[in-house]
């Protein structure tokens, strides 16, 4: 492919999506790489969104997100559902390689490659995956009906998980390695208020017990440094999120957590044409709304980006 | 469609008589992962008619085959092979990353 396309947007997601709808929107005809097994984003794994607002009875995370897949493609947003493997973002016109091996050149690149989920880091942890170790409640609490688990992890994700996961345990401890939580009031509350659910606080997990599936977790207190085993057959992790940023090692300017960084009040990325939104740069809100508000920023500073260029359309 | 479909009822007899690989994917309608992988499986299917089966089963329609299988997460894909389970996959992946995994059988 040798046309140069005036943007190219990777990853879905709210910020991925919105920036698709603002660049579609002003005429520039963005190329979307979604992802082929990741479109969507984090929100196709989670259940009903409370808080996005404009959906006042709530609305299911992959009904939200399909709507804004619809809402970008309706202004004319050409979808690739595949994954950028490789990208040269260096220079006037930005190479990216999808997992088939097209090519796309570009003016300018958004990056909204979001964030996945962080791993616990014990060695059992791998050999137990799908054996009772979990990092997704939606797809798998099925499994645990009258069973007792446990959701390590302090936020909103690990409260919205251990409530959902109610629906078929017969008990879900939540261990989080502090006594108090990051999540909203309401989530805690609402975790508060369940008779299955038991906080564990101070407490780590350090072991996961069994061979063949999970029978259990050793614990122990970040406070006393006592230790003791809980019986149970579910471990589901919710401890946070490290950013999608393999891709980009070398080419722009990551934290030291490996998240991109942008130039203050500004989706600029160090590299010039380059713009990133969403979980991909954002460690602290974390929320669809602020995605999408990010992806919007990042189609504007695109668009002035190829305007200052004279590039006004597709 | 190029996969097959399994049930509780028939998913000992295809795992027994099948004369290549069969690569049974445990998957559920609520699953999001599952619906991202079950379009590159029917693409991974019919390039590779006669070299390997890809079957699904649906775990909310079929409990009993997952449950005794200890199945805990999905999209799990078992392989068989002479009846014997010789691979695990858990979760959902990209389409070469997924074909790296199935090499030793195509």
């Amino acid at each position: 492919m040798s046309k140069v396309e005036p943007v190219v947007i990777i990853g879905s997601g709210p910020a991925g999506y919105t920036a698709a709808i603002y660049a579609a929107r002003a005429q520039l005809s963005p190329i979307l790489l979604e992802g082929s097994v990741t479109a969507g984003g984090a929100l196709m794994n989670t259940t009903e969104v409370e808080n996005f607002p404009g959906f006042q009875k709530g609305i299911m995370g992959p009904a939200l997100m399909e709507e804004m897949r619809a809402q970008a493609e309706k202004f004319g947003t050409r979808f690739v559902t595949d994954d950028a493997v490789k990208v040269d973002l260096k220079g006037d016109v930005k190479t990216i390689q999808d997992g088939s091996g097209n090519t796309y050149l570009a003016k300018s690149v958004i990056l909204a490659t979001g964030s996945g989920y962080k791993k616990i880091g014990l060695p059992k942890e791998e050999t137990l995956s799908g054996r009772g170790v979990s990092y997704c409640a939606t797809c798998d609490g099925f499994f645990f009906k009258e069973q007792a688990i446990a959701v390590v992890g302090g936020g909103d994700s690990a409260l919205e998980e251990a409530t959902f996961l109610t629906r078929f345990a017969s008990k879900v401890y939540l261990i989080h390695r502090r006594n108090e939580l990051r999540a909203s009031r309401i989530m805690q509350q609402r975790a508060q208020n369940d008779p299955k659910i038991e906080f564990v606080w101070n407490s780590q997990v350090i072991d996961i017990l069994g061979e063949e599936k999970v029978t259990g977790i050793r614990i122990k207190d970040t406070v006393t440094g006592d230790e003791k085993n809980l019986e149970l057959t579910g471990l589901f992790v919710a401890i946070g999120h490290v950013p999608r940023s393999e891709l980009l090692i070398g080419q722009i300017d990551l934290d030291a957590n490996g998240y991109v960084k942008t130039q203050s009040d500004s989706t600029k990325t160090n590299i010039e044409g380059v713009f990133a939104c969403g979980d991909l740069v954002d460690h602290v809100y974390r929320q669809a709304i602020t995605a999408a508000g990010t992806g919007c920023q990042a189609a504007l500073d695109a668009e002035r980006f190829l305007a200052s260029q004279g590039i006004f359309s597709a | 469609m190029a996969t097959k479909i399994l049930t509780d009822a028939t998913f000992a007899d295809e795992i027994k008589n099948a004369t290549t690989p069969i690569l049974v994917d445990f998957w559920a309608e609520w699953c999001g992962p599952c619906k991202m992988i079950a379009p590159i499986l029917e693409q991974v299917a019919a390039e590779n008619e006669g070299k390997i089966i890809i079957a699904k089963l649906n775990v909310d329609e079929n409990p009993k085959t997952a449950q005794a299988l200890g199945i805990t997460s999905i999209p799990t894909m078992n392989i068989y092979k002479g009846g014997q389970i010789v691979k695990t996959i858990v979760g959902a992946k990209p389409k070469p990353a997924l074909l790296a995994d199935l090499a030793a059988f195509l």
